[in-house]
């Protein structure tokens, strides 16, 4: 039981409940997703299902929640929100080229060649 | 004023991060926001990244909110390709030739194409401006071809020109 | 009622979230490559992250929102120099 959920109007609960849940399922789907694709660069998409709407989701129900519970404006979890959409994109980028130096080293033949060096 | 503000758009938003982060408007942090604000600034200065020119904040608007919606519909069918059976879609690298050449437009396009969880910027290289992706569901190549072409690219090369 | 409602919701996304990181974990824990590894952890501190800012909610307090910045700070670095790693072989050239 949530110690203030009894002080919070049905009009703030329930959206809060319904993106809750919704955050939390992309979360998952995205996080099974990690278990059932089968390459690694297939892989590399699932994190973005939960560092996008999964977490958007989330971090909105727990600003409704403060923000209605302390009828004050609670808006800091932006921060993250913003933090995290900034940084994805470039944690993704470099693992991804990473994968794809090492891919190359080894003369892996599933990935392309290099534009510059033609394959052989 | 350029000398005091180098970069008004990165200060604003050290300001307001503080602001945020501090949750209040009381003068104190205000203060110290703006020292930190201003020194970021000039921080930021001495690195010299060069200034960005942005024009056309309307094409920058629109595109905000064309990337939202389709990085809502990316998801939906993500999560369709992660629950659904493996054979009924084709994962592939795709070449997409750029015209764009701004690093700072290509970094954006970067960040949008791999937010979208359907796609992944693996390579690029800069001598020829060829952009290698990875997509989850290729289906027809031509599609996502035009789709960061006249989505994403066009509207970048405006707003960055 | 609805707080029942709100409750058990909760409940149940703090449960999906703890399970999403059990995936991510195994992805951890069995490879097959470094980079499958990378990628893993980086899902797990985020979903660490979204579990945290759950408990927030749950707890009703803000205590937990500063502890979720910091694993959202920290895991970008961390990743960031795993993916160098794998790169180039050092963090540090």
């Amino acid at each position: 039981m949530i110690p203030q959920a009894a002080e919070l109007p049905w009009f703030a609960a329930l959206p809060v409940a319904l993106l809750l849940l919704g955050g939390a399922g992309l979360t998952l789907i995205g996080s099974i997703g990690l278990l059932r694709l089968r390459s690694f660069y297939e892989r590399v998409h699932a994190p973005t299902l939960a560092t996008s709407y999964g977490m958007g989701c989330i971090l909105i129900a727990s600003m409704i929640f403060f923000s209605v519970l302390q009828t004050r404006l609670v808006i800091h979890e932006v921060v993250i929100g913003a933090f995290i959409v900034l940084t994805t994109p470039v944690t993704l980028m470099l693992v991804a080229r990473a994968a794809l130096h090492r891919d190359r080293l080894e003369k892996n033949a599933t990935v392309p060649p290099s534009i510059n060096q033609p394959a052989t | 004023m350029r000398k005091l503000l180098p970069h008004p758009l990165v200060s604003a938003a050290l300001l307001l991060l503080w602001l945020v982060l501090d949750q209040t408007l009381a003068p104190g942090p205000v203060l110290i926001g703006s020292i930190i604000a201003l020194i970021g600034g000039w921080t930021l200065a001495q690195l010299d990244p060069g200034r960005p020119r942005l024009r056309r904040p309307g094409v920058a608007l629109r595109l905000a909110g064309q990337v939202l919606l389709d990085v809502a519909r990316s998801n939906l069918a993500v999560a369709r390709a992660i629950l659904g059976r493996p054979k009924d879609r084709r994962a592939g690298f795709i070449r997409i030739p750029l015209a764009l050449r701004d690093p700072r437009a290509l970094a954006v396009l970067a960040a949008i194409l791999t937010a979208t969880p359907g796609s992944a910027w693996v390579e690029y290289d800069g001598e020829e401006g060829c952009l290698l992706l990875h997509v989850l569901d290729l289906g027809e190549e031509e599609e996502w071809m035009r789709l960061v072409k006249d989505r994403y690219e066009q509207p970048l090369m405006e707003i960055f020109a | 009622m609805t707080a029942m409602v709100l409750s058990w919701c909760l409940l149940l996304a703090q449960l999906m979230l703890a399970l999403a990181m059990l995936c991510a974990t195994w992805r951890v824990l069995r490879g097959p490559r470094a980079q499958d590894r990378v990628v893993g952890l980086d899902t797990l501190y985020v979903n660490a992250m979204l579990l945290l800012v759950t408990f927030g909610i749950r707890s009703g307090t803000q205590v937990y929102f500063e502890a979720a910045l910091v694993i959202a700070l920290l895991g970008f670095v961390s990743t960031a120099a795993l993916a160098k790693f794998l790169m180039r072989g050092e963090v540090i050239e």
